[in-house]
């Protein structure tokens, strides 16, 4: 359906859509089903399991009060560039003890977001050195819940201990377009990191 | 709540049905007779493309095929299908998708796209053509 065509399905047809996945990762409750489901031409597809219904500890939810369950395995979200080209987008589990599944997500993975809220910059921690030990390209969107303090990028670079080149951005995951913007970084500075370092990165 | 006949209750039901940890995965794993991997796995990334080698109505003749099988080959030809669209649509751990997938890739029913090799970037005009396409939205 999404390809139209069927012609494209035959082994003799045209070229086959190249797929390209960007992740999403942050701590728990900061805003990546969310931001996924902003851009999304689908509804976030995911499997997800209620911590509090299933008697487990119940995580830290401060400053996130509303919030009650936490997604298990993984959500994502497509993008239809055009009909050879599709952009997928997987949101990471937001629990350390998730991080097997990681490794899958972020192989062959064209960069990542990591979201962070001011309240709670240390759950990026993990993302953030996750990333900078797979040599992943990747960008810290600051989502602005309504209520945090707003720290300019800059103050939240220091806080996070950034290499220079890594940018970072004030967002709005619920916005389409904020979240877009943040994408739209996560290709360029992907597109700047090819174009120094023409040699693979090492894992 | 005692239960009388033996019966496991609703939540021994569930605790056989839900691996605490990773969601769902016990029961599925029926469905693969058990086996967990397939030497696919390394070809079955989230978004590699699942595509049909035939067209709709054309019958599906392997008697070793199971429901689940040919309902992947049937979506697959209306679509090409990512593993991950294919996981969510049966709701299925990515586990069992890709076994069902390194059958189906066996009996020469399905092809894969080729898996972006690990820390390769696309080249640079698809980069532009996504960052176009994300402007675009
Ligand atoms: N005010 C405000 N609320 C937000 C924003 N982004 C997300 N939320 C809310 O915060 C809650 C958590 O958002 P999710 O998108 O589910 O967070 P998540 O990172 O996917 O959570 P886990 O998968 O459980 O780790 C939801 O109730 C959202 O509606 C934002 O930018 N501003
Ligand atoms: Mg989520």
């Amino acid at each position: 359906m999404v390809f139209g065509r069927s012609e494209r399905r035959r082994r003799s047809g045209p070229a086959e859509p190249v797929t390209l996945k960007i992740l999403v990762a942050g701590g728990f409750g900061v805003g990546k089903t969310t931001l996924v489901g902003a851009v999304s031409e689908i509804r976030p597809l995911r499997t997800e399991e209620r911590l509090t219904e299933a008697g487990r500890p119940v995580d830290d939810l401060h400053g996130v009060e509303a919030k009650s369950t936490t997604t298990v395995a993984m959500d994502f979200g497509r993008i239809t560039v055009h009909d050879e080209l599709v952009l997928y987008l997987f949101g990471t589990p937001g629990q350390d003890r998730f991080w097997f599944l990681w490794d899958d997500l972020a192989g062959g993975a064209l960069g990542a977001v990591v979201l962070a809220d001011t309240r709670r910059l240390a759950d990026s921690f993990a993302a953030i050195d996750y990333f900078e030990r797979r040599g992943l390209p990747f960008v810290v969107a600051v989502n602005c819940f309504d209520g945090a303090d707003r720290y300019p990028a800059e103050a939240v670079r220091d806080a996070l201990d950034l290499d220079p080149e890594v940018p970072v951005l004030l967002c709005d995951a619920r916005e389409r377009e904020s979240a877009r913007d943040v994408l739209v970084a996560v290709v360029e500075h992907a597109m700047r990191r090819g174009a120094r370092h023409p040699e693979p990165a090492l894992p | 709540m005692t239960d009388q006949d033996g019966r496991p209750g609703p939540e021994r039901e569930q605790a056989r049905w839900f691996d605490d940890e990773a969601g769902p995965v016990v029961r599925p794993y029926a469905m693969t007779r058990g086996r967990t991997r397939t030497a696919a796995e390394g070809r079955l990334d989230l978004i590699a493309l699942v595509i049909a080698e035939s067209r709709a109505g054309e019958p599906i003749a392997d008697q070793t095929l199971s429901p689940e099988h040919v309902d992947i080959v049937e979506l697959c030809r209306e679509a090409p299908q990512s593993v991950a669209e294919l996981a969510a649509e049966f709701d299925l751990p990515v586990g069992v998708v890709r076994v069902l997938i390194g059958d189906l890739l066996d009996a020469g029913l399905v092809h894969v796209t080729r898996p972006v090799p690990p820390a390769e970037l696309p080249d640079a005009q698809v980069l532009r053509e996504v960052i176009d396409g994300l402007r675009a939205l």
